[in-house]
């Protein structure tokens, strides 16, 4: 009889912080979080920065923050543009909170290779 | 004006009892729900409760006409009846500045929780609640870090942060022990945790504890390319043993430690907290023996005054009960008590349990650390209480999965962030709970096993104290 387990092996993966366990989101669920980014009076800013470099606290800005941005279209073709001029980087999108000057919202919405 | 010495026992209501006193902005102030003894009028005992908390003894003496009292004096100003309740009333005291001693907890416990609970007028005594003043607060270092400053230093953010206490809490060796820690953090979780118990035993010291987390760390970071922790307890027998602790673990370059702040005691607390500030070490706070003192619903200490203590005392996190798991906790009471670990300004509200307007000024925010009883069909109801500032942490709930720890962290991991995604979208998360965890499910298989694992545990008691209200 072949031996059976109801045990299975988990495999360890590697991980970019808040999201690096859900499934890529698609344009959507991307546009969601960034209207909830907006909605919550932070600022966007986009960041990227080589893989090999990843867990570095500093990634590169992308221009710079984009103080009181609203529109969503703008914020997207921002991270697109990043993604064009740095197709193999990792790029991020935060929401950047300047009442508490952390990031209320941030996740990699393109993986470098 | 001098006064003539009167020997003999004056009724406390003549000296304390104040009513038409406006307390000042620099008053500590402080909320008693009083149960007298059959008889002695409600006057008499709300005065007994500021005279033998502050400045007064039973009988009149010489000494007091030496200096002003009335100066000194703690004064009762208001009573109020306690809803639903025919024998207990609330007594309000404000107490001068300079009873005080700057910045000393310790020194603010000893005086209003002292000699006065033991009073024979009195049946029951609780301390509901305490309005510390900015001139106070300010005095007092608080969070060695915050809020801010750990999630920077962790690299966290947009998400509550996932932990887990390593179980067995007692009786496994250094290396066993380490191997769990490393099982959690490469499955997913940001912390793990020392149990409270764990100290320095025989079948585990602490050097050996602490470097064979420091190994699990260290890989569990380079195989997942994220920031993890372990709140090595340095809670000893002396101050001596807990700096030899935690310099050691500076040492091994380890980003947070952990203290007992009740068991522990305040003055420990406070020394360990400043030690946390000077040397960029975040600080973990549990707090065994809480429950001695906050479960009764009459007598005792509630414990959003104990956490407003720990806030001023210092720590960068504090267990705070979670509502839905096994452990005692009403809804409403915790959301009141998070406030005061969390905001800079905290309004009077009846209906969370706050009875004064609490400002605190520009002191940094403690993490509301949820823990005991709660798995993954608990994440939706603890996303909706807690936000994304506190450490959700799961026991049972993560070493108990069929695959083990790590997939065990997985699954919470999974279940934490399709939470956050679907709150972020506007999705209802507590309404629309069994969606969107079975949805996530579908992509993680750790996932789907653990609700399924789970799926039937709940744990419904009534609480055993509750606000007072009708």
């Amino acid at each position: 009889m072949p031996f059976q387990s109801t045990v299975g092996d988990y495999q360890t993966v590697a991980t970019l912080e808040t999201f690096g366990f859900l499934p890529p989101m698609t344009q959507d669920e991307i546009y969601d979080q960034i209207a909830y980014i907006i909605a919550q009076g932070w600022s966007p800013l986009v960041e990227h920065v080589h893989p090999s470099n990843s867990m570095a606290i500093y990634w590169s800005y992308w221009k710079l923050p984009f103080f009181g941005e609203k529109d969503l279209n703008v914020v997207v073709s921002e991270l697109e543009a990043c993604h064009r001029a740095y197709p193999d980087h990792h790029v991020r999108i935060v929401g950047y909170d300047a009442y508490t000057q952390g990031q209320g919202s941030c996740f990699v919405v393109f993986e470098g290779r | 004006m001098s006064k003539k010495y009167d020997a003999g026992v004056k009724e406390y209501r003549d000296t304390y009892w104040t009513p038409d006193y406006v307390p000042l902005d620099t008053d500590l102030l402080a909320c008693f729900k009083c149960t007298g003894q059959d008889g002695v009028p409600k006057e008499e005992v709300a005065a007994a409760v500021a005279a033998e908390s502050s400045t007064g003894t039973w009988s009149t003496v010489w000494s007091e006409l030496l200096t002003d009292l009335d100066f000194y004096k703690g004064r009762c100003y208001r009573i109020e009846d306690v809803p639903g309740d025919k024998e207990a009333f609330y007594a309000f005291i404000a107490y001068p500045l300079d009873l005080f001693e700057e910045g000393s907890i310790t020194n603010v416990l000893t005086s209003l929780v002292g000699n006065v609970f033991g009073f024979k007028a009195l049946r029951h005594l609780r301390l509901e609640d305490i309005r510390f003043p900015i001139a106070f607060i300010k005095c007092c270092a608080g969070p060695p870090n915050g809020i801010a400053v750990e999630r920077d230093r962790m690299n966290k953010y947009g998400r509550p942060l996932l932990g887990c206490t390593i179980k067995p809490k007692l009786g496994l060796s250094g290396k066993n022990y380490g191997r769990v820690v490393y099982e959690c953090l490469r499955g997913g979780l940001d912390f793990t945790k020392d149990d409270e118990n764990i100290n320095s035993q025989p079948f585990q010291r602490w050097q050996n504890r602490f470097e064979f987390v420091a190994e699990a760390i260290k890989i569990a970071e380079q195989e997942t390319g994220e920031r993890k922790g372990h709140y090595l307890n340095v809670t000893a027998n002396t101050p001596e043993e807990m700096y030899e602790r935690a310099e050691f673990a500076k040492e091994l370059n380890q980003p947070i430690i952990m203290h007992d702040f009740i068991t522990g005691g305040f003055t420990a607390n406070t020394g360990l907290s400043k030690w946390c500030r000077k040397n960029g070490m975040l600080l973990h706070i549990h707090r065994a023996m809480h429950a001695v003192i906050d479960r009764h619903p009459k007598h005792g200490i509630h414990f959003r005054v104990l956490a407003k203590c720990l806030r001023l005392s210092g720590g960068d996190q504090l267990h705070t009960g979670t509502v839905v798991g096994k452990l005692e906790g009403d809804r409403q009471t915790t959301l009141g008590y998070i406030d005061q670990l969390r905001e800079s300004f905290v309004p009077e509200d009846r209906s969370r349990g706050n009875f004064f307007d609490q400002d605190w000024g520009s002191m940094p925010g403690v993490f509301a650390v949820a823990s005991g009883g709660i798995h993954v069909w608990h994440m939706p109801a603890l996303v909706a209480i807690f936000g994304d500032d506190s450490v959700l942490q799961f026991g049972g709930g993560t070493h108990g999965h069929p695959w083990g720890s790590a997939a065990g962290a997985a699954a919470n991991r999974v279940a934490l962030e399709a939470c956050v995604k679907a709150r972020n979208a506007g999705r209802e998360i507590e309404k629309e709970s069994r969606d969107i965890l079975m949805e996530a499910g579908k992509h993680s298989p750790e996932l789907a096993i653990a609700l399924e694992t789970w799926k039937e545990i709940k744990f419904e008691f009534d609480t055993v104290d509750k606000l007072d209200v009708q």
